[in-house]
């Protein structure tokens, strides 16, 4: 049985839009499906400044526009849409799309990328978009003058926390260890920030008030002595990490205990022809840069793993090969 | 396309337009990037149902008193409104197929 393609690629972050790249390069006629997220998590960032070759910076969803014309112009074909369900039970393996029906490919490239992670207290998800959000960008604005908390200690946390002094009056980081987790130069930029300050060893018990649909305060709790103390404020801003977007594959694919999808040599996954690139394959770097690294590799496994099909020789033409070494 | 079909609220002609029938309004700005990717389903959807609902958005930065009256903390909100009354309430990025259950069940 013939394939409608031999390479398709879930998600359309840099690991997805950087295989696509690649995969077009190499004649392989890549088909991308963006997902709900589209561009990934740097849709929801503003000024990236260690993208290497900015040395001023550029900001996330204009780098990803960038990324996504590249694949389009070496002849990435894009679906606007949604993959519902695969099946890599069988060959061809095969992709439900909600808005292009079912697909068959030789080759499939995971890159559905990470998401942010909620509290999960019940009373985080209650007040979704009644002053507790995961996306500074998109809801600082309806802060302008109040106090809020940015929940985490990490990089995006302190720069969810400098974003969000444009707006609000007071910007408190909770943060349940006594050092931060960021890198240097954002700790630095954070505590430096006098709008911002810090509750250590502490973690959010409960956001109040699920009643009256908004938010008027969190309960955060001292893990070190168990010490319950109200703030007062208007907005909770998580920022506590991600969760890898493994659904559609479970029990497909070989993931580890905290979900992600498991790869060896390179980006191979335990299906072969099934490749895995980017955060939904890494807790440890999750930087765009090494991302985009993954997805380029991804694309290379599966041009690799494509030339020793069987019907490799009848679609896949010699100019190829040339066209992928051929220098810029 | 079907953006002529999209309708443009204001702070001024809401309650006028959400008066009667089934009314879905999306909340956005131009600074919210899940907002883009929402924007096209809107716009597919007042295609389809056009006759059936209106479906309108609202651009939060423009119009800061309708965003003010629901309690609008986040974008993108999509709130249906049922002969002028609020009948649900579906918050953040959501596939097509969501929106248009959220909008049978009130059809």
């Amino acid at each position: 049985m013939t394939s409608d393609r031999r390479v398709v690629i879930i998600g359309s972050g840099p690991a997805g839009l950087t295989a696509a790249l690649y995969a077009a390069r190499a004649n392989l006629k890549p088909l991308l499906i963006e997902g709900l997220e589209a561009g990934g998590q740097l849709m929801l960032t503003t000024m990236v400044e260690n993208w290497p070759g900015y040395r001023d910076g550029i900001m996330g969803p204009d780098l990803m526009a960038e990324m996504r014309a590249q694949a389009l112009r070496f002849g990435t074909e894009v679906i606007e849409g949604n993959v519902t369900a695969v099946d890599l039970g069988q060959r061809p393996l095969t992709i439900a799309i909600d808005a292009a029906g079912r697909i068959t490919t030789d080759a499939l490239i995971i890159a559905t990328g990470a998401s942010a992670r909620w509290l999960e207290i019940g009373s985080d998800r209650k007040l979704s978009g009644h002053g507790v959000s995961t996306c500074a960008t998109c809801d600082g604005y309806f802060f302008r003058g109040k106090p809020i908390a940015v929940i985490g200690g990490g990089d995006s946390a302190m720069e969810e926390a400098i974003y969000l002094t444009k707006f609000a009056s007071k910007v408190t980081v909770v943060h349940r260890r006594d050092t931060l987790r960021a890198s240097k130069i954002m700790q630095d930029k954070a505590i430096a920030n006098p709008k911002i300050d810090f509750v250590w060893d502490s973690e959010v018990a409960e956001i109040k008030d699920v009643g009256r649909g908004e938010v008027t305060g969190i309960v955060v709790r001292n893990v070190k002595t168990g010490q319950l103390r109200e703030l007062p404020l208007d907005g909770v801003f998580i920022a506590i990490g991600h969760t890898p977007n493994t659904a559609l594959v479970k029990g497909q694919l070989e993931l580890d205990g905290n979900g992600y999808i498991v790869t060896h040599h390179g980006t191979r996954t335990s299906v072969p022809g099934v490749f895995a690139a980017g955060d939904v394959q890494d807790h440890v770097y999750r930087q765009a840069v090494t991302a985009a690294g993954s997805g380029c590799m991804a694309a290379i496994d599966a041009e690799r793993y494509l030339e020793g099909m069987p019907e490799h020789a009848e679609t896949v033409g010699a100019p190829r090969s040339v066209e992928v070494r051929s220098p810029q | 396309m079907a953006s002529d079909k999209l309708k443009t609220l204001t702070d001024s002609n809401f309650d006028q337009e959400i008066r009667s029938g089934v009314t879905l309004v999306d909340f956005w700005a131009e600074w919210c990037g899940p907002c883009r990717r929402i924007a096209p389903i809107v716009e597919q959807l007042a295609g389809e149902y056009e006759g059936r609902a209106t479906i309108a958005k609202l651009n939060v930065d423009e119009n800061p008193n309708v965003p003010g009256r629901f309690m609008i903390r986040g974008i993108p909100t999509l709130l249906l409104f049922k002969n002028g009354q609020l009948a649900d309430t579906l918050v953040g990025l959501a596939p097509k197929e969501t929106i248009a259950q959220m909008l049978e069940k009130h059809l």
